[in-house]
């Protein structure tokens, strides 16, 4: 730090405007700003939805009633998968480390549109606001499931009115993110830094924003035919007017699959960026890892209805869904061949961000493994709404974003608080979350391969042990989280001062003073390197 | 302070824009294809019920959403010549023509109200389903396309009162440009619902 003490005020002491205190953080272009501000509000309602987890684990710990009656149930996991999708996981890597990273990775000022970036927020705040608003009001709290299935959603007299109004405004909010990053990284990028310099958590980016862009829209329409159904009752998705409930699943799923990929693909992206700076080596295949970010945006768009293979499609339907979905793996296992080959022979370092990438990659493959018997329209029929299902979804979107995040969190949040957090109860951190992680979600698959259906409330006593075990996974895994944030928390509050770059990584971002200043860099960035080639690096920690 | 930076990139800005008109374009998607699909599933019902609709209502509509597309255009092009008497009177002409659609819209939906043909009427009920589908849609697709004409006549309220206090100008018009390309989203779209809805056959 000592090099910088004569240099420009970090962004949290200067706000770029003359407000004070509160306002000059949600009155803030700034994407530094906006970008902790959306990290903030995410990992609150982490802990939210993880909370909302615990009570599910719990009352199936035994069969039977044990904490909640079966409405309570049914609202809590609709809450839970609800606030988890829309709330957490789409705008976690993207809205707040994108927002965070992006721009100096460009060697930008900030983002093309700033001020829309700030509304962006804003409808973040208010679709999570109304989200909650939807469970005290109104008559009762949504019980439909994150998807709305109809014709359950049109009729049921909770408060799905409000869930999906407030779900088609974040949906607005991560369209017009997708947007501002794909404007940025067309037009804003440092003179000399090509396409082929850009990092790749940066292409991962751009190929999510494109999804974000083309894919919620739909999602848009969707949730507002729900809206329009329950008030005018017109019945476009009920039978008994004429109605199709299956063009409900249809358009539902052309967002929500692609979705996926707006969660996993940024959360590739970090551990792209990871991988190569703690094995000192550059990224083996950096072409084929980007342009394979691009190719799972674009085949993940086409495989919607393998989420259908059991709503009664025709069986050409379903062998072309099918094969589209086997087609998805391939670059989603280019990427992992790749990091794998980027470790070999490396130089390797293990440091907490390493190690939760390494966990990342551990757990997105059983995700992605267990997604091919999905995918095949055989193995699905029998597994199809069973627990298999809940824990394939969870190694992916916890073991693959929930991870992702976390090692996005250890890497990252050094450079944006100028202090490194404790390393070591990092580690076991890890560790714990790890063990908890396994214990919780592999029990899933074995009782759901036994036939444990989803999303129900009670269950026959030959699955309890599995139940058993994975609920007590879950108290692990809370364990492994608490210890995780409080040392995080810890850290970028009396941590040890770091340098510009601790990792010794080359991307743009660790040019630039920790905690950077108001606009990013007091020099011109450097961007004769390329950014994954370490020789000449040093660490400054 | 160290914002003095001031970051204009007209490509940008547009670049922006366009990716906006994308997402409205596949908003009014979903709903298109679940025209095609129903349209498929009851044929014979889209026709008979789509002979209930006023074919002079929407022609006379249709014109004046291409008329006000052209005055937006016509508006554009004069505060790039730097005439802002001009750029301001065609935007509030725009605006007029905007307003002239709502009205005729408003007589239409107004009519059919009066002949019991509205969303879970029992007029619709007796009616065969796909007839009930159409009319379903033609609210769905015809409300959310007028929210958007709704939605372009306040955007291009502010246009005029940044041509008013010179934040357009003749060096800086690119707000105004969005604006109307905005306005001919809003154009396209009744271009391929009046077709749908009024002349199918």
């Amino acid at each position: 730090m000592s090099n910088d003490a004569t240099a420009l005020p970090s962004f949290f002491e200067d706000s770029g405007s003359d407000r004070k205190g509160i306002l000059s953080w949600l009155l803030t272009t700034d994407h530094k700003r906006i970008g902790l501000m959306y990290l903030y509000m995410v990992l609150g309602m982490f802990i939210v939805g993880v909370c909302l987890g615990l009570l599910i684990r719990l009352e199936l710990i035994a069969p039977g009633k044990d904490i909640m009656e079966a409405q309570t149930y049914n609202a809590v996991f609709t809450l839970h998968g609800v606030i988890m999708i829309f709330i957490v996981v789409i705008p976690s890597i993207p809205a707040a480390i994108g927002n965070l990273v992006l721009p100096i990775q460009l060697g930008a000022e900030d983002v093309a549109f700033p001020r829309l970036n700030l509304f962006s927020w804003w409808l973040y705040l208010t679709g999570t606001v109304l989200a909650l608003f939807s469970l005290f009001t109104g008559g009762g709290a949504p019980d439909t499931g994150w998807t709305f299935y109809v014709p359950f959603s049109e009729f049921t007299t909770t408060n799905v009115n409000v869930a999906v109004l407030a779900v088609f405004i974040l949906g607005f909010s991560s369209i017009l993110t997708g947007l501002n990053f794909i404007t940025t990284i067309h037009r804003m990028r440092a003179p000399g830094l090509t396409w082929t310099k850009i990092p790749l958590f940066t292409w991962s980016l751009y190929a999510t924003g494109w999804i974000q862009v083309l894919a919620t829209p739909i999602l848009g329409i969707t949730v507002l035919l729900i809206f329009v159904e329950r008030v005018l009752g017109v019945g476009l998705f009920d039978p008994n007017k004429g109605g199709d409930p299956l063009l409900y699943q249809h358009l539902f799923w052309i967002y929500s699959h692609p979705a996926v990929y707006i969660m996993i693909l940024p959360a590739m992206g970090v551990v792209s960026d990871i991988i190569p700076a703690f094995a000192r080596k550059s990224i083996f295949g950096y072409k084929a890892i980007a342009f394979s970010s691009l190719m799972i945006a674009f085949a993940g768009s086409l495989v919607w209805a393998h989420h259908m293979f059991t709503s009664g499609m025709s069986d050409t339907a379903v062998l072309i869904f099918s094969l589209l979905t086997f087609i998805v793996a391939i670059p989603s296992a280019i990427k992992v061949f790749n990091w794998v080959a980027t470790l070999y022979k490396g130089s390797i370092i293990v440091e907490p961000p390493l190690v939760y990438a390494l966990g990342f990659i551990f757990l997105f493959s059983v995700g992605g493994l267990t997604g091919l018997v999905l995918g095949s329209a055989g193995t699905d029929i029998h597994v199809h709404d069973t627990y298999f299902v809940v824990s394939h979804f969870h190694y992916v979107i916890f073991g693959g974003t929930g991870f992702g995040l976390f090692a996005a969190l250890h890497f990252w949040l050094p450079k944006f608080y100028g202090r490194m957090y404790n390393k070591k109860t990092a580690n076991w951190a890890f560790g714990i979350l790890f063990i908890g992680f396994n214990m919780l979600y592999l029990p899933l698959f074995v009782i759901g391969l036994q036939g444990m259906p989803r999303r129900y409330y009670d269950y026959l006593p030959q699955y309890q042990t599995g139940h058993f075990i994975s609920t007590v996974g879950s108290w692990i895994l809370a364990v492994g989280l608490v210890i995780m944030f409080v040392n995080l928390y810890r850290g970028i509050r009396h941590g040890k001062k770091v340098g510009r770059n601790p990792w010794g990584a080359a991307t743009l971002e660790w040019q630039v003073p920790s905690p950077p200043p108001l606009l990013n860099f007091d020099k011109e960035p450097d961007t004769s390197g390329k950014p994954y080639s370490y020789k000449g690096v040093e660490r400054d920690e | 302070m160290s914002n003095t930076h001031v970051h204009k990139d007209y490509h940008g800005a547009k670049l922006g824009m366009w990716l906006f008109l994308f997402t409205e374009v596949l908003l009014f998607g979903g709903l298109f294809v679940l025209y095609s699909v129903f349209l498929s599933k009851y044929p014979l019902e889209f026709h008979e019920a789509g002979k209930e609709l006023d074919v002079v209502i929407g022609t006379l509509n249709t014109v004046v959403l291409l008329v006000s597309s052209y005055f937006v255009a016509l508006a554009i092009s004069f505060i790039q010549r730097g005439d802002k008497k001009k750029a301001v009177l065609f935007t509030w002409l725009t605006m007029a023509m905007a307003l002239m659609f709502l009205v005729n819209k408003f007589f239409e939906w107004k009519a059919k109200f009066s002949h019991g043909i509205y969303p879970t009427s029992p007029h619709l009920a007796d009616l065969p389903h796909g007839e009930n589908i159409f009319f379903g849609l033609y609210y769905i697709m015809t409300g959310l396309h007028g929210i958007h004409v709704v939605i372009g006549m306040t955007v291009l309220g502010f246009m005029v009162n940044f041509l008013r206090r010179d934040i357009i100008t003749q060096e800086d018009f690119v707000k105004l440009e969005n604006a109307g390309l905005y306005w001919h989203i809003v154009d396209l779209v009744w271009i391929f619902l009046f077709p749908l809805f009024y002349l199918v056959l």
